[in-house]
């Protein structure tokens, strides 16, 4: 489907609350295109929960449940059990929650959602970071990325998100980036029509966050996916396909750029390149987006 | 709109639910039509959903929504857009 095939109708509506150059915006603008207006839509704490503007408006055309911070899927499962009390099955259950939400506080409701068997989405953007309460580190947040609970950097490398739901087998998981559309809208109506729980996690760079020109949100997310630092795959049924660059990335097709032709933008990363270059540091990324392709070479390669 | 009576705080949706958001812009996209070729670059990746497109797919820009981040600016291919310094309006 080419972008001139994607509907005009916005479920987001103008003048929310969300920051100039928000990558939540897009991401919620594509997937809700994806989704439609027949979805419920279940938010814990994060930044969308600011977006939904004040009371008593909201900047969402569909319905919406806020709740608890650990709670995205078991108020998802709720919504699901609910609609299937009732009968109604035309109705897309989709919990959408940042990587706080994911990766560290809601990841064992979100397991137990998965184990379950529920019908729904799960949806997570990922800004590396908690933005919503102020930069804190999250379990997301890169190596050596500057937070204001890591100072000088983060000393640990993140944890692979994507991997933990495999191991669930669930029918359908996959990753991918604000920064190509085509493949934001595939994956979700590929989800949409698949029965049993999905996990789509989504790169939303965060200007404020990540320090850098709000104008650069999409150039961002390609240049992690060009540098390596971040993969488009799907998981259908076990099977595991790379997408767009990340598919000629692991077939050696094409090069990866460095990881610091991605890293040099963002003001997180500043106090590795002044006063003066942190070599150490800088090499330690490299090495470790390098074993992680190896490995994906070596786990996810169809022969 | 159909209202609903729950017992719980419940809002209702409204476009401009945080007022016009185009006051907070300092630079401002100007769109050059003959330029433009009609790609939906800047409407897909408008974080606002302030660029609207019409039935022909030609674009045009919502001063009142439009925060001016310059994402269209930046991903549009034949430079069709450019930001401007917002003018200061006298009082």
């Amino acid at each position: 489907m080419a972008l001139k095939d994607y509907p005009v109708d916005e479920c987001l509506l103008q003048g929310n609350a969300s920051c100039p150059g928000c990558p939540a915006t897009i991401g919620l603008r594509l997937v809700l295109k994806a989704l439609g207006k027949k979805t419920i839509m279940v938010i814990p704490a994060c930044c969308t929960a600011v977006i939904e503007s004040l009371y008593p408006h909201t900047s969402f055309d569909i319905p919406v449940m806020n709740i608890a911070f650990e709670a995205a899927a078991a108020g998802a499962s709720g919504v699901e059990a609910a609609l299937r009390q009732q009968g109604r099955t035309d109705i897309t259950v989709a919990a959408w929650a940042g990587d706080g939400g994911t990766y560290d506080i809601g990841i064992q409701a979100l397991s137990g959602a998965l184990e379950r068997r529920t019908n729904f989405i799960y949806i997570c953007y990922n800004n590396q970071i908690y933005s919503n309460t102020g930069i804190q580190r999250s379990g997301a947040t890169p190596y050596a990325a500057w937070t204001t609970t890591t100072v000088s950097g983060k000393n640990e490398f993140r944890k692979e998100m994507g991997e933990i739901i495999l191991a669930h087998h669930i029918p359908y998981a996959a990753q991918t980036c604000i920064s190509y559309p085509e493949d934001v809208i595939s994956k979700i109506t590929k989800a949409k029509n698949i029965q049993g729980p999905k996990y789509i996690e989504i790169l939303a760079p965060c200007p404020p966050g990540w320090r850098f020109s709000m104008d650069k949100t999409v150039e961002m997310g390609r240049l992690a996916v060009d540098s390596g630092a971040w993969s488009l795959w799907e998981c259908e049924n076990d099977v595991m396909t790379f997408n767009g660059k990340s598919k000629l990335i692991l077939e050696k097709k094409i090069q990866r750029k460095p990881v610091e032709e991605w890293i040099k933008y963002q003001g997180r990363f500043s106090h590795l390149f002044r006063p003066q270059r942190d070599e150490v540091r800088l090499k330690a990324i490299e090495d470790y987006t390098d074993n992680l392709w190896e490995r994906y070479r070596k786990c996810y390669t169809t022969k | 709109m159909k209202k609903f009576a729950v017992e719980t705080s419940l809002s209702y949706p409204k476009k401009g639910a945080m007022g016009k958001t185009g006051s907070w812009r300092v630079f401002k996209p100007i769109l050059d039509k003959k330029k433009c070729v009609k790609c939906l670059r800047c409407w897909i990746f408008c974080p606002e959903g302030s660029i609207h497109r019409e039935k022909d797919d030609s674009v045009s820009i919502d001063y009142d929504f439009c925060k001016g981040c310059g994402i269209c600016a930046n991903e549009c291919n034949v430079k069709a857009i450019i930001m401007e310094r917002e003018e200061v309006k006298k009082k």
